[in-house]
C-alpha cells in the first residue's frame, strides 16, 4: 500500500532571483498510514514550511507531494478538495485562528453543512455536540454558545480540534499546537490527540521545537530533524532519543535543559566550534552543519552534501563520518 | 568566613491589587520570602501566578494601576537596611541598577534600536553618575569579553554594567532556540558561581529552575504555596499543585514518562474560590480546603507547604515517586 503521505525531492524558496532563501531543500519523507511522526528543529529550519506544504497551503518550488500515491498537483478538483478536507491543520495561537465573533456551535455546525457532513441544522448540531464531547468540552452545553473569548488557551485550542475533526480528516498536521497552552493542561491535550490516532486513525505529523514534547507524544513513533531545511536524521522516537547519530541531534540533546535537577546536572556538555547559526540566505557549502560541527572533515563536510543513510538501529542519518558511533549523552 | 546567612532582601506580607475595569485584581496576596546573599531562586508557575508582578515590586516597576498594600521589601546593603517601597527619585535609580536589576522577557525590545550598543552602555552608566568614560569602557569591554560577543549574550552584559547584587530574570530563555537556551544557562550559571550575584528567576518552565535554582518557590494564585531546596521541590513535593506541575512536564533524556495534566483552569483572580484556591483543581480536597485557606507550614528545615493535606500528598508519592533515578 502506499504510503499517506510521500514527500519527494521537495525545495522551498522565498523571495527574489536575487535574494533567496532555501527555506525546505531537497526534502524526501514518507508517511504511513497510522504514524505520529514529529518534525523537531530549531526556527528556521523549515518545519513550518514544510507543514504548510502538506496540507496544500503553500505549494513546493519544485518536487512532488503524493497523497496516498496521487500527486497532489495532478488532481482533478473533486479529488483535490477530498484532499484538502483529509489533511487538516491546527495552528500554534487559538487566539488568532478562531473567529473571535462566532459562537462555537457555528463554528462547527457551518463546516458540517458546507461539506455536507450533515444534512439539516439539526444533525449538524449533533454532530457538533458529540465532536465537543470527542475533545473533553464537556458538559458540551456548557460550550455550544460561548464565544472564543471566554474560553482559556487550551479550551481553544480542543475547539479548534473539533473543528478540525468537521471534516473527518485522515491526517492532522499540529504545528506548535500546544505551545501556548499552560503546562498543567498541555499533557491533557497531547492526550487527546493521541486518541484520535487509537479512535479514529488518524495520522498525525507533529511539529514542535520541544524535544520533551516530541518525545512524550512520539513515544512509539518517529521522530525527524531538521536543520537548515534539510533532515538531518530521523528514526523511531526511543533510538533517536537514546542513541543520536547526527552531530546536530547530539548537540540539540545535549543542549535542551531539563526539568530534573539530577539529570541537568548529569548532562555531558557539547560544544560547538561556532554559536551562530548560518543565514538561510548563504548556506554553507557541504554540510550546512560543518562550520559548527565538532567532528567536521575538512575537505569533505564542506565540499559534499552527506546523503541521508539508513542505519540498521532504525532510521537514517545524513553524516558520513559519524553515523556509526554512539556518544553518551548522560554521565553516570 | 562568617558562616551567618546573610537575608540580602526581605519580603514581608506583601499584596498587589491591579485595579481594571472588571474589578480588583488580586496579583500577589501575602507573600513573605527571605532571599539569602548569594543564592539563586526560582519562582514557578503558570500564567497569571503572581511570579512577574511579584519581581517588578521588588524593583517598582509596577504599572500605576497597581498598588502594594500592605507590604515592606527590606533590601540590606552592608549594615543599612533600605525600605524599597518608600525609595524616590535618586535613590530609587540607584537602587534600580547598583542594587538590584531586572532582565525582562523580551530583551532584546529593552534596546533602543538606534544607540549603539557602546552608547547604550555609556548613556545607562552616566544617567547613574558613572562620568569616568574611560572606566565605563573597559569595564563594558570586560563584559562583552565576558560574554564572548554572542548577540544573544550581549542583553545580559547590560544588567551587570553596574555591578548590582540582586539580578531579577524574567523568563530569560523563553522563545529563543535549543543552544541559545543552553549558552544563556551556562552563561548565568557562570556569573552565578564567579561574580556571587544573587538571582532570582523567574519562569513557567521548570528546566530553568532544575538547571539554575539552589531553592524553588511554587506561587498560585498570587502565593507562595511551596518553598523548598530544588531537590525537596522536584522529588520531594508536599503541595499537590507542585506535584501536579512537575508530573506534567516531560524530561528529554529521562526515558519513558507517565504524565498527567491538572484537572480545570488557572483560577479568576478577581473572583477567587473560597478556602484554598487551588482546592477546585485538586484531588486532595476536602471541605476544610474549600473554607480556610492554608498558611505556609514549615514541613523540614527547608521545606514548606500551604497546604492542609502536605501528609496525603507525601503518602501518595511513595505509592508513586516522582523521577527518582539512579
Amino acid at each position: 500500500m502506499a504510503p499517506i503521505l510521500e514527500l519527494k525531492n521537495i525545495n522551498k524558496y522565498f523571495g527574489s532571483s536575487k535574494e533567496r532563501v532555501t527555506a525546505v531543500n531537497s526534502l524526501e519523507l514518507r508517511i504511513e498510514q497510522g504514524e505520529i511522526v514529529c518534525l523537531v528543529g530549531e526556527s528556521g529550519c523549515g518545519k513550518s514550511t514544510t507543514g504548510r506544504m502538506v496540507v496544500g497551503l503553500l505549494p513546493p518550488s519544485d518536487g512532488q507531494i503524493l497523497f496516498e500515491g496521487q500527486d497532489i498537483a495532478q488532481m482533478n478538483r473533486a479529488d483535490y478538495q477530498a484532499y484538502r478536507r483529509a489533511v487538516q491543520i491546527i495552528h500554534q495561537d487559538p487566539y488568532a485562528s478562531l473567529n473571535p465573533t462566532q459562537p462555537i456551535q457555528q463554528m462547527l455546525t457551518t463546516p458540517l453543512l458546507r461539506h455536507k457532513k450533515a444534512s439539516t441544522q439539526r444533525s449538524a448540531e449533533k454532530r457538533a455536540a458529540e465532536l465537543l464531547e470527542i475533545v473533553d468540552l464537556t458538559p458540551v452545553s456548557d460550550f455550544m454558545n460561548k464565544y472564543p473569548h471566554q474560553l482559556s488557551g487550551g479550551q481553544r485550542q480542543r475547539v479548534s480540534v473539533a473543528r478540525a475533526l468537521t471534516v473527518e480528516p485522515k491526517f492532522i498536521v499540529a504545528d506548535e499546537a500546544v505551545s501556548m497552552v499552560d503546562v498543567s493542561i498541555r499533557v491533557s491535550l497531547l492526550n487527546m490527540l493521541a486518541r484520535l490516532k487509537s479512535e479514529f486513525d488518524v495520522t498525525f505529523l507533529f511539529i514542535t521545537h520541544d524535544l520533551a514534547l516530541a518525545k512524550y507524544f512520539a513515544w512509539n513513533g518517529r521522530i525527524v530533524v531538521m536543520y537548515l531545511g534539510r533532515i538531518v536524521e530521523e528514526g523511531p522516537t526511543q533510538r533517536v532519543i537514546t542513541d543520536p547519530r547526527h552531530p546536530y541531534t547530539q548537540a540539540l540533546l545535549a543542549a535542551v535543559p531539563e526539568a530534573d535537577p539530577d539529570l541537568a546536572r548529569r548532562k555531558k556538555q557539547i560544544e560547538l566550534r561556532s554559536a551562530e547559526i548560518p543565514s538561510l540566505l548563504n548556506l554553507p557549502a557541504g554540510c550546512t552543519f560543518h562550520p559548527r560541527c565538532p567532528y567536521a572533515v575538512p575537505g569533505q563536510c564542506d565540499r559534499l552534501v552527506p546523503a541521508l543513510d539508513a542505519i540498521a538501529e532504525g532510521g537514517s542519518v545524513a553524516c558520513p563520518i559519524r553515523k556509526y558511533e554512539s556518544i553518551e549523552l548522560l554521565a553516570a | 568566613m562568617n558562616t551567618t546567612v546573610q537575608k540580602h532582601l526581605t519580603l514581608e506580607n506583601v499584596h498587589v491589587n491591579y485595579q481594571t475595569r472588571s474589578g480588583n485584581v488580586q496579583a500577589v496576596r501575602g507573600v513573605t520570602l527571605d532571599l539569602l546573599a548569594g543564592e539563586s531562586l526560582a519562582l514557578i508557575g503558570e500564567s497569571g501566578s503572581g511570579k512577574t508582578t511579584l519581581g517588578l515590586s521588588i524593583v517598582k516597576l509596577l504599572v500605576d494601576t497597581a498598588t502594594v498594600e500592605p507590604g515592606r521589601i527590606t533590601y540590606r546593603r552592608e549594615d543599612q537596611e533600605i525600605d524599597v517601597l518608600a525609595l524616590r527619585g535618586n535613590q530609587l535609580r540607584e537602587f534600580r541598577w547598583r542594587d538590584c536589576a531586572m532582565v525582562f522577557q523580551s530583551a532584546l525590545n529593552a534596546f533602543n534600536p538606534v544607540l549603539r550598543v557602546w552608547e547604550q552602555a555609556l548613556d545607562t552608566a552616566q544617567s547613574h553618575g558613572w562620568h569616568d568614560r574611560q572606566a565605563v569602557r573597559e569595564r563594558f569591554l570586560e563584559l562583552l569579553r565576558y560574554v564572548q560577543l554572542d548577540p544573544n549574550r550581549v542583553i545580559n552584559a547590560y544588567p551587570l554594567l553596574l555591578e548590582p547584587t540582586i539580578l531579577i530574570l524574567d523568563e530569560p530563555t523563553t522563545a529563543l532556540d535549543i543552544l541559545t537556551q543552553r549558552t544563556i544557562i551556562d552563561l548565568l550559571r557562570q556569573i552565578k558561581n564567579e561574580k556571587n550575584i544573587t538571582m532570582i528567576f523567574i519562569s513557567h518552565d521548570l528546566a530553568i529552575a532544575a538547571e539554575l535554582a539552589n531553592r524553588v518557590a511554587t506561587m498560585y494564585a498570587g502565593r507562595v504555596v511551596e518553598l523548598g531546596g530544588v531537590e525537596d521541590i522536584f522529588y520531594r513535593p508536599r503541595h499537590p499543585y507542585t506535584m501536579g506541575l512537575i508530573r506534567a512536564v516531560p524530561t528529554v533524556l529521562g526515558g519513558f514518562e507517565e504524565l498527567f495534566s491538572i484537572p480545570g483552569s488557572p483560577p479568576d483572580l478577581i473572583n477567587l474560590p473560597s478556602g484554598c484556591p487551588f482546592h477546585p483543581r485538586c484531588s486532595f480536597a476536602t471541605s476544610k480546603c474549600q473554607i480556610e485557606e492554608p498558611p505556609l507550614i514549615q514541613i523540614t528545615p527547608s521545606q514548606a507547604a500551604a497546604c492542609w493535606h502536605w501528609q496525603d500528598v507525601e503518602i501518595e508519592l511513595q505509592n508513586k515517586p516522582l523521577r527518582v533515578r539512579k
